[in-house]
């Protein structure tokens, strides 16, 4: 049961397209990993996914509904008030956590609940906690960013996405700010989601998570689909060059 | 011979000196809660990306940035009644000409203070569902102002300061009571020296006051704008 | 209602002699505001307590009074200590150079400080003296870093010369003021005024902004 459809996705800043066609189905309960390199287009292609950056050319299916409107020239407009309502519907974590610091973490995973879907605030902070005892984190929910260390942050960070109860999430690099040491718990969490068979896609230089985790990879070179298939087609019998030069500079120190 | 200081009749208009020191508070504290306010709805003007707003807020911090308090002063005193028909007091022409030209510097520190908050919590804020307006509400400006306290309090001791030309249309603030003691008693050494005396005084504990606060910032690791 | 503007614009002599009166004293302060503010600036910076105690009190006095306070005082209150009459030009000229001295030192001693501490030890190195270094070296620097805050300073200063018609010095509000109270038009008399400046001072601000921009962009 397809979730997501992409077709046909440009994206240009200023002279330079990032990205130039992407076409993509994702299905219910898929996990999607995109490795590339920087440049490739990787996080841009995710933040277009949840309008955190306005798509260019083509167009974006969210459960069978076309979203935007035709405008006058290729590009299909977007109003804001749609694209809220999206955003609502796809979680994402970011790479730098964006926790707020004059929240405290159970604060920070109340916050959507409470002014986005207007909640009350004792049943608001009643599925926080959940959601922080779901990522391990409930003796911290009284704590402030400023006190907990990067993994915990951006557990918090997991947990204020599934508040909103997302059909899909999306995850731009996610370890990739965290000291090597406290990677692992991030991970762990991210595979307990996988285990519950959410939908997900995930930015990621994990490759050996990604193998694990992901049902498709999909790896991205100049702005387009370079190749994709399983983890197992793509990571250990890469049919690219490029796929395999890129494979080969992540493994040059592996012992 | 040398100058024989009196203090005496100075000490003796002190009722005076306390009234006019009221008048002077009173004026500048107006001022500044206005100021503020007004600050900040010009910043967010400013910073809206509908030009039909941003432009006038612009024109509004622009002129009054950019000409003498004094002249404003005037020009809403004796000029503006003309023009409208109202009466104007010395008291509202003040704090309606130190309103705007506070908030004009205000709306420039809450710009700055907005504009440092780092795009990330915008992000962060938009990711979960939120508006424009809720985000500035919920995320943006609570962390914003607690960085624009410095320099608020730098623009409020300088109001403190500005507040004083409202003399010259006479308003009874403390420098115009000092005017008035030096013509009475025809000691105008002993009276705007007692005078200059008060409001160091007053505007040095302001602005201690300011340097403790700023430094408990920075102790508690906030970083803070100019 | 019915603008008259014209009384203004026969007026153009009386606002010329203004404006010559403003640039005046604008260059007046400027000169010794900006230049006792160097000395003052270095004596905040120095460890020497002769120096910077005497220095710290000036820049304290100075920051901590209104202005035009200060004017009053040197017009009203200093004559009856000296044995000579103090011209309003004098007496404002005082109030607001010394203000600008000691705003002007905090900038100088800022710049100063914000110089790292490994280019005195360039410059001690090759043997340099304490005043060759600051000269050569470090104020050449400082002075770029300096540059957007001093020119705030100068458009204060400008907008300042204004309180010295409060001692009836002839700068530009004098003459608007005398212009007003003989055609009784106060609204075209002081818009006029306040348009002048802003023709004057708009191309300054608008420096200001540049040189922080470019000072943004280059550190």
């Amino acid at each position: 049961m397809t979730i997501l459809s992409v077709s046909g996705l440009t994206k240009r800043f200023g002279a330079t397209d990032v990205l130039r066609g992407i076409d993509l189905e994702v299905a219910r309960g898929e996990r999607i990993a995109i490795l590339g390199a920087s440049g490739s287009g990787k996080s841009t292609l995710l933040r277009c996914l949840n309008f955190m950056e306005r798509p260019g050319g083509g167009t974006i299916t969210l459960d069978g509904q076309m979203l935007g409107r035709e405008g006058r020239t290729a590009e299909r407009t977007y109003r804001e008030s749609e694209l809220i309502q999206v955003r609502q519907r796809v979680g994402m974590v970011f790479q730098q956590f964006n926790l707020f610091p004059h929240m405290t973490a159970i604060g920070n995973v109340m916050e959507g609940l409470r002014t986005v879907r207007g909640m009350p605030r004792p049943e608001a902070a009643a599925r926080a906690a959940a959601e922080l005892a779901r990522v391990g984190l409930a003796e911290k929910a009284d704590t402030y960013p400023a006190h907990l260390s990067g993994g915990q942050k951006q557990r918090v960070a997991i947990a204020r996405a599934l508040a909103m109860d997302p059909e899909m999430l999306l995850f731009d690099e996610p370890t990739s700010a965290l000291d090597p040491e406290l990677v692992g718990e991030v991970l762990a969490v991210i595979l307990a989601l996988a285990e519950e068979g959410r939908t997900m896609m995930l930015v990621t230089h994990e490759l050996g998570f990604a193998y694990h985790v992901a049902t498709r990879i999909i790896f991205l070179a100049d702005g387009a689909i370079h190749e994709q298939g399983t983890p197992d087609e793509v990571l250990k019998n890469p049919k690219k060059e490029r796929t395999r030069a890129f494979l080969a500079s992540h493994k040059q120190f592996s012992f | 011979m040398a100058y024989q200081w009196d203090f005496s009749p100075v000490l003796a208009n002190s009722a005076l000196l306390a009234e006019g020191l009221a008048n002077t508070l009173r004026i500048t504290g107006t001022a500044l809660v206005c100021g503020v306010v007004l600050g900040l709805a010009l910043a967010l003007l400013r910073l809206s990306p509908r030009r039909f707003l941003s432009w006038p807020a612009g024109f509004v911090i622009e002129v009054f940035r950019t000409t003498p308090p004094l002249v404003q002063l005037f020009w809403f005193f004796f000029a503006l009644p003309t023009l409208v028909g109202i009466e104007m007091t010395p008291f509202v022409a003040g704090a309606v000409t130190f309103s705007i030209q506070s908030a004009s510097f205000f709306a420039e520190v809450f710009r700055a203070g907005i504009q440092s908050i780092e795009r990330g919590q915008w992000d962060g804020a938009r990711a979960i569902g939120m508006r424009h307006d809720q985000a500035m509400r919920r995320i943006i400006l609570p962390q914003a102002i607690k960085r624009m306290i410095p320099a608020f309090m730098e623009r409020a001791i300088e109001l403190m300061k500005t507040t004083t030309l409202i003399a010259t249309i006479s308003y009874a603030d403390l420098l115009f009571a000092a005017n008035e003691i030096s013509q009475k008693t025809f000691r105008p050494l002993e009276t705007y020296t007692v005078v200059a005396l008060i409001y160091f005084v007053v505007i040095f504990l302001a602005s201690q006051i300011a340097h403790l606060v700023e430094r408990r910032l920075a102790r508690s690791g906030e970083s803070t704008v100019h | 209602m019915r603008w008259d503007f014209a009384s203004v614009f026969e007026n153009t002599d009386a606002l010329l002699v203004g404006a010559a009166g403003t640039l005046r004293i604008f260059a007046i302060c400027l000169v010794l505001g900006l230049s006792l503010g160097l000395l003052v600036g270095l004596g905040r910076y120095s460890r020497n307590r002769w120096l910077h105690i005497p220095a710290t009190i000036f820049v304290e006095f100075f920051r901590n009074t209104p202005v035009l306070v200060q004017i009053l005082w040197f017009y009203f209150a200093l004559p009856i200590l000296l044995p000579f009459q103090i011209t309003p030009l004098a007496a404002a000229s005082l109030g607001i150079a010394l203000n600008s001295a000691a705003f002007s030192a905090e900038i100088y001693r800022g710049g100063i400080q914000s110089i790292e501490t490994g280019q005195w030890d360039g410059a001690r190195a090759l043997g340099m003296g304490w005043g060759q270094a600051m000269r050569r070296i470090i104020l050449p620097q400082a002075l770029k870093r300096m540059l957007p805050a001093l020119t705030n300073r100068a458009i204060e200063i400008f907008k300042m010369s204004t309180l010295a018609s409060a001692v009836a010095y002839v700068e530009l509000l004098q003459q608007g003021k005398l212009i007003a109270s003989l055609n009784y038009n106060p609204i075209e008399a002081y818009t006029a005024v306040a348009v002048i400046f802003f023709i004057f001072l708009w191309p300054l601000v608008q420096f200001s902004y540049f040189l922080e921009r470019r000072l943004r962009r280059d550190e």
